[in-house]
Order: C-alpha cells, then structure tokens, then sequence
C-alpha cells in the first residue's frame, strides 16, 4: 500500500516514520512546490503554438504536460523558470523576462 | 526502431516534478528521456549512485520516481542493480513473479568514471541485463564542482583553479565509452541533447531493450559548473556535437558505428566559448592552449573515424 | 531424521544455506570464508539450490548487490571475512539502516596489517556498532545451527534487520568435527518463506529506497531503527525455542557453565569458549569454584543478563580477541564493566586482549587467567585491568 506522505511532515515523530525510510509508492515530489524558486516564468501564447511540442522533452522540469498530443499550460508549481523552453520553441509562442 | 517524436512526447511521464535539481539542469533532461526509452506497460528499477540526481529526486519523503528507485551508495550503483537484476532472475525461476521488468542505473561523471568504476566494470563484465547511463558533466557537482576524470582539459573547477600557475585541469579527459566497449558488453552508446532528441531515443530504446549489459554516456551539461547562460543548453550540445568535441555513435556486439558526421566540423573554441569555466583560454597569449586543446579534440575524432572505418 | 556427519565450519554452514535455499548471492572469496561460496557455487552447478549466485569484483559489491536484492525483495546473502568486512563497512551501516534482513556469515579473521590470515575477532568487533546482529558460534555445530536460526530472527516483523552469523577463522572454518544435521525438509519449513511488505519488484506498488534525509527526520529514523534492535533479544529467544523442537538443542542469548556457585569467571565468546570449558573442568576436579559466561548474542548486547549471570562472582575476567586501542582494553571488556556498573556489581573486572592473529590459546592459558583471578581476589585490588594473556615481554 502507498505511504501517506501527508503524515510524514518534518515533525514526524520517530515512531511514525516509514521503516527504513522508503517510501511506498511512486512520483510524491509532486506535492513539494518548486514554483516558489524563482519569480521570472516563462508565459505561454496559445495562438502563436502550432503544438510541435519541441518544448517538452529540454524542460528539466516535466512542467510541460502533454495530453493528446498536445501540449497544455506551464506548471507553475514547479516550474523554476530556467528559460530553456523559450529557446526550443521555434513559433515564438513561449516569452521569459530576461531571455531573448 | 523508428522515432515518432510526437508518440514519444505523448508517453507518461516517468521523472515526476518537484525534484530539486537546479533550474536549467541538464540531469533531469538526460532522465526524462532516456525514461521514455521504455514501452508502455513495462515495468523498471531505477538505479542511482550518490550525486546531485539522487538527493533532489529522493528527498525523504518526496520521491520523483514513477518507478521503483534504489540508491545505495556513491560508488556502487553497478554492483546495487546487479542484485536486483539477480534478484528478478531467481524470483522469476521460482515463479514468484509474472510481470516483465527492465533495470536502468543513473549516475553522474564521477560515480562512474571515478568512484563507481570498479563496480560498474563488474556489473559490464557479468553481463547484468541493465542499462547503466552516465549523466556526464565533467565534474563533480554535487559537491561543488570539483574535477573528475571526466573533466575536460583546461576547465577550470575548484580543485584545478586556474591561476598564475595554473591553467586548470592538466590532464586530458578519461574515453569512458571506449572502457566500457572494450568489456565486450554488447551495446555502448555516445549522446547528447541534438536533433530533438532522436539520437538519444534511439540509443536509449536500444539499450533498454538489448539483452544484457547496454552502457550509454550521455553529455549533460550543467549550468552552475560550466558557467554558460542557462536557456543556452540546447546550443551547448549542438557545438558539442558539432565541433566534434562530443561525437554520436554506438558499439554494437563490438561493432563501431559513427551516427553522425558534421557536413563542416566547427573549432573547439566555438564550443568553449560560452563557457566560463574555459574563459581564460581565450586570453590574450593563451592562444597555444585552444591549439592544444584543438589538437586533442583532432585527435580522438581520427581514432573514432578510423574505428567505425573498419 | 536428523544425520551426523564429520564436516568443517564453511561446510556446514554451506550445507545450511543449500537447505534454505536463499534467493540471491553474491560473493568475492577471501581466506578463510572462501569455501562457504565455492561449497554454494558447486550446490548451483549441480542444480541443487535455485538461487542466483553473483560471482563480484569486490566484497563491496558483494554487499551492495546482497543490499540490491534484499530490498528487491529476494531472501539474499554474503559471505566474507576481516578486510572484506572492512571493505564493505559503509554498506553495513546501509544495509541496516534500510532495514533489510539480510544475512552474512562471517568468518572471523584477524584485519590487517601486517596482512595475517588466521583467527580474531577485530573485523566483527569493528562492525559491532553498524546496526547488525551479531551471533558468535563455539564450534561447527554451533555455526551451523546460528546459520539456520539467522533470518527467522533477522525478518521477524519486529525486527527487520540484518544479521552477521560469526565463527573463528580456521579454528571451527576448516578444522572438522562431528556435527548433526537437520533434515532438509525441517529447515525448509522452519525458515519459511521470505514475504517482505514492500519491496522493488513488487508489481502492485512500486517504492523508493535509500532517500537523502534532512535533519529534521535522521535522528527519528536513527531512534526508530534501534527499536528493531530493541526487539530483537526477544526474537533471538523466541526463535530458539523453536528450533529446540525441531533439533533438540537449546540456544540463549549466552551459554553459562558451572557459573551456580562460581567465585571467579571468564566472559568470552567463540572456540575459545572450549578450551575455557577443559581448564573450568580441571580446576572443578581441584576444588575451585570457577565458571564462564560465553556470549552467543554479543548485538544487540546483553547486558542486564550478563549482570545477572555474573552478580555473585567475586572477579571477573573478560576476553578480547581484539584490540580496541583504548588503553582500557576491548570492546566486551567495555560492554560488559558498563554492564556491572549499571547493575551496582562489587566484582573484580579485569580485561585480557588474546588470541589476535591466530594466536593459540591452550587450556594452560586459561588455568592462568583463574589464577590471576585468584589473586585479585586475594590482593582486594584489580591491579591492571587491561592486560594482555600469553605477550612475550
């Protein structure tokens, strides 16, 4: 059974940690938000994507989600704003303070 | 095996968000898509030796694995999947176990060139049915950017300073993919983040999916290490690639295979010019040190034309 | 039926694992254990075991990928001994910290340098803050049985860590006694099967192993680590109990003999712990009220017990087959004085360091030692409590 990492807080107390700290399950970094690391983000023009999905694979984010082939809004709580993406697109459909 | 780029995009992402890699980290790009090597419906045990990777994807208790992780130690990655791939053996022959399962092993430059070495060429050498990827950044950065023997020559890291005696690292850097082809394993494979990643599909499906021990290096360029404007990683590998500095190509049961031949092979320099860690080579006088480190580059893209010649 | 044969320690030990059948080993051979995985590697050539055997590079990847497995969820195992201990030192302190049941049989041997290949306990000793139980064996039979009992203790839920079954290099390793075996059938159903809760290949729920833990949490994850070892004296017994229906030998957390009316003892653990038994047997014909305490359960220790068994003797001397570099003596010379402090004990304590580097040590030797003891006892003084038995000087 997947571990409740809800109940695993940094006032756990020893006796309600995971026995020899794995946890069971999988992906539970979704739920600690890397968002909040920068301020700068890069801003998505839906009109101006022809949905090649050339920004997908350089985010090292997975911020980019993709559902039926094409590509949906940026995930800003993790997203960390490293501008990669702006310069993969070749449409001109991703902008970022700073990065030209 | 063909590359649908758009299929490829479409598959569930194995590498969840929220790790804490730097922004830009070119780690978590190699990950992300080597990960989607794997078919659909496929099980895996993911690897990781100690590095930068393993306390940003598993910091208790936020796990960024889809898959099952284990990390054991710095230098013992090889050694760690070994058991486990041990371990799917023996469950399936006593029939505890039905489900296909594949073995990938993450480790940085120096959990495999250096530390990790002794027991990645045993796992290489006993065949183990794993893929082991070297992220390679030239330098360990987990801990500040230290040289490793992936570092390249001239680059200036905290334990080769470049300095009124110094000019950065002495040493050339170690041919890992050669090491490795020569454990006669039968996949090894040189990468990096061009051609919207075709190459790097390609070898990755490849190696998930050969019987038996696959290497694949794979250069990932790291921000805070090699000094270069962050967005800029996409064009850090493509002058790598196309200087010849960091050429593609794959040794098939022994066979050596160029994938990619640049129609003008760029200077070095083009490739080092971004980086800051290589800013004094471009100082007035130091021109003998681009000649040098040209040279170098000259060299192994001869040896490798001549291997894949033959 | 239960059968007798005439088989060295590594052989029996061997035939133990053939018995229960682990799931995965990994071993890199080092004197004097090499035998156990070459009896092993021939049991797989002739296909009476399943289990993937790793022939390694190293004793850290022996460790590592016995580490691999376990927490793939494969009943695993390694063997080795004094610099192979050594090499897979950071390992044990994982293996323990992940939790995971895995077993070693270690034959002890005296660590370098100089490089000697014969018989002290230095490498366990080393070990024995790393999060193991450790089990220590007199002779063959004993190694033999401990193999057996090892992960019915080390899986038990209570429990889950890993354990280091112990016998001396060369004395009980390759020297060959008469010993009886268990049928393979009893064992098979006295181990059962391996059925941990989560694990790497488990294709309902994947996990993660093996995380970074900041401050917050390591100190909690170190207080709830050492519950399992809390519990395990307990289990230790518990399993004992057991296996003394199926063998009809029993086993304690230590053996005690002729300690009723004892005035002087010896604490020690391994063979020789039978040279002590021929001198206490000669001394008793004399007269003299001496006994021993034999530690079997040296981790987790313990110590009240120990106290207890020793809470009417008037001198004491414990014996260290390892240097602990302290200048007070060595490591169960420390446990144990620790233990008669917290227990208000008015015995003499005095601690010998003997037998490093396969040093003999002959019924006479321990004859000495009860006469020092004698004494102490005399004198009202322990004199030097860290002392060295059989140094020339």
């Amino acid at each position: 059974m997947a571990t409740d990492i809800t109940k695993l807080g940094v006032k756990v107390n020893w006796q309600d940690l995971t026995e020899g700290m794995v946890i069971a399950g999988a992906g539970t970094s979704k739920d600690f938000n890397t968002g909040e690391w920068s301020t700068a983000k890069p801003q998505f023009i839906e009109e101006k994507c022809k949905q090649c999905l050339l920004c997908v694979p350089v985010c090292p984010d997975s911020s980019i989600p993709v559902k039926d082939k094409k590509r949906l809004a940026f995930d800003y709580d993790h997203c960390k704003g490293c501008g990669i993406c702006v310069k993969a697109c070749p449409f001109g459909a991703i902008t970022m303070e700073g990065v030209k | 095996m063909s590359y649908n780029f758009k299929e490829t995009m479409n598959k569930p992402e194995r590498l969840a968000p929220g790790h804490r890699m730097c922004a830009g980290c070119g780690g978590t790009i190699a990950v992300r898509n080597v990960l989607r090597g794997l078919h659909e419906g496929d099980k895996a045990v993911i690897g990781n030796a100690t590095g930068c990777l393993e306390v940003s994807t598993f910091t208790y208790p936020y796990t960024a694995w889809e898959d099952s992780y284990i990390h054991n130690a710095f230098e013992n990655a090889g050694a760690t999947m070994s058991g486990v791939e041990g371990a799917y053996k023996a469950l399936k022959r006593k029939g505890k176990l039905d489900e296909t399962y594949k073995f990938i092993t993450f480790g940085g430059d120096g959990g495999t060139y250096d530390i990790g070495m002794q027991s990645l060429s045993g796992a290489m050498e006993r065949n183990h049915d794993m893929v082991y990827v070297c992220y390679d950044n030239g330098a360990y950065m987990n801990t500040g950017i230290q040289r490793s023997s992936a570092t390249p020559m001239y680059a200036d890291t905290t334990t080769t300073p470049v300095g009124t005696k110094s000019n950065g690292k002495p040493q050339n850097r170690k041919d890992l993919a050669s090491v490795i082809a020569a454990h006669d394993v039968p996949y090894v494979a040189q990468t990096t983040f061009v051609q919207n990643f075709k190459d790097l599909h390609i070898k990755a499906e490849k190696a998930i999916y050969t019987p038996g021990a696959a290497f694949l290096n794979i250069m990932a360029p790291c921000p805070r290490g090699w000094r270069y404007n962050t967005p800029d990683i996409m064009e850090i590998c493509r002058l790598g690639v196309e200087t010849c500095y960091w050429p593609l190509f794959e040794v098939v049961e022994g066979k050596w295979i160029l994938n990619y031949e640049p129609k003008k092979k760029l200077p070095v320099e083009d490739f080092l010019r971004p980086q800051g860690r290589f800013k004094h080579l471009f100082k007035k006088g130091n021109e003998y040190l681009l000649e040098a480190f040209q040279k170098e580059v000259d060299r192994r893209w001869e040896e490798l034309l001549f291997r894949c010649s033959r | 039926m239960a059968k007798r044969d005439r088989l060295s320690g590594n052989e029996a030990v061997a035939i133990a694992l053939r018995q229960i059948n682990p799931d995965v080993f990994p071993a890199f051979p080092i004197t004097p254990s090499t035998e156990i995985p070459q009896y092993f590697a021939s049991f797989v050539a002739n296909g009476q075991v399943d289990t993937e055997f790793i022939p390694v590079e190293s004793e850290h990847s022996s460790m590592s990928a016995a580490i691999g497995a376990e927490a793939a969820g494969a009943r695993s195992l390694t063997a080795t001994s004094s610099c192979g201990l050594a090499y897979m030192w950071e390992e044990l302190y994982i293996a323990a910290s992940n939790r995971l049941p895995l077993a070693l049989a270690l034959v002890n041997r005296a660590l370098s340098g100089p490089i000697n290949i014969n018989c002290d306990h230095s490498d366990s000793m080393g070990a024995r803050d790393a999060g193991w139980i450790q089990i220590y064996a007199e002779n063959n039979q004993e190694a033999y049985d401990n193999m057996v009992q090892a992960y019915r203790i080390a899986e038990h839920k209570d429990v889950r860590l890993p354990i280091m079954i112990c016998q001396d290099g060369f004395i009980t390793s390759h020297a060959v006694e008469n010993i009886e075996l268990l049928d393979d059938a009893d064992v098979k159903g006295f181990v059962g099967e391996y059925e941990p809760e989560n694990y790497l290949l488990n294709p309902e729920c994947p996990m993660a192993v093996g995380p970074y833990s900041i401050t917050d949490y390591y100190m909690e994850a170190k207080r709830n680590q050492a519950e399992g070892m809390k519990n395990a004296g307990r289990v230790v017994l518990e399993v004992a109990k057991e296996f003394a229906q199926i063998s009809g030998r029993e086993y304690g957390l230590f053996e005690e003999y002729c300690m009723e009316d004892a005035e002087r003892a010896v604490v020690i653990i391994g063979s020789a712990a039978g040279t002590t038994k021929d001198a206490i047997d000669r001394l008793r014909a004399q007269g003299e009220k001496v006994g021993m305490v034999k530690i079997r359960l040296y981790r987790p220790f313990p110590a009240e017990e120990i106290a207890g068994a020793l809470k009417n003797v008037k001198a004491v001397a414990i014996m260290d087959r390892a240097e602990g570099y302290t200048n007070h003596g060595g490591p169960l010379g420390a446990d144990v004085m620790a233990a008669l402090y917290r227990a208000r004990a008015n015995a003499f304590a005095v601690n010998y360091v003997y037998g490093l580097g396969g040093r003999d040590v002959r019924v006479e030797d321990v004859e000495s030692i009860y006469a020092d003891l004698k004494q102490v006892i005399e004198d009202g003084d322990a004199g030097e409590t860290y002392r060295y038995l059989g140094i020339r000087e």
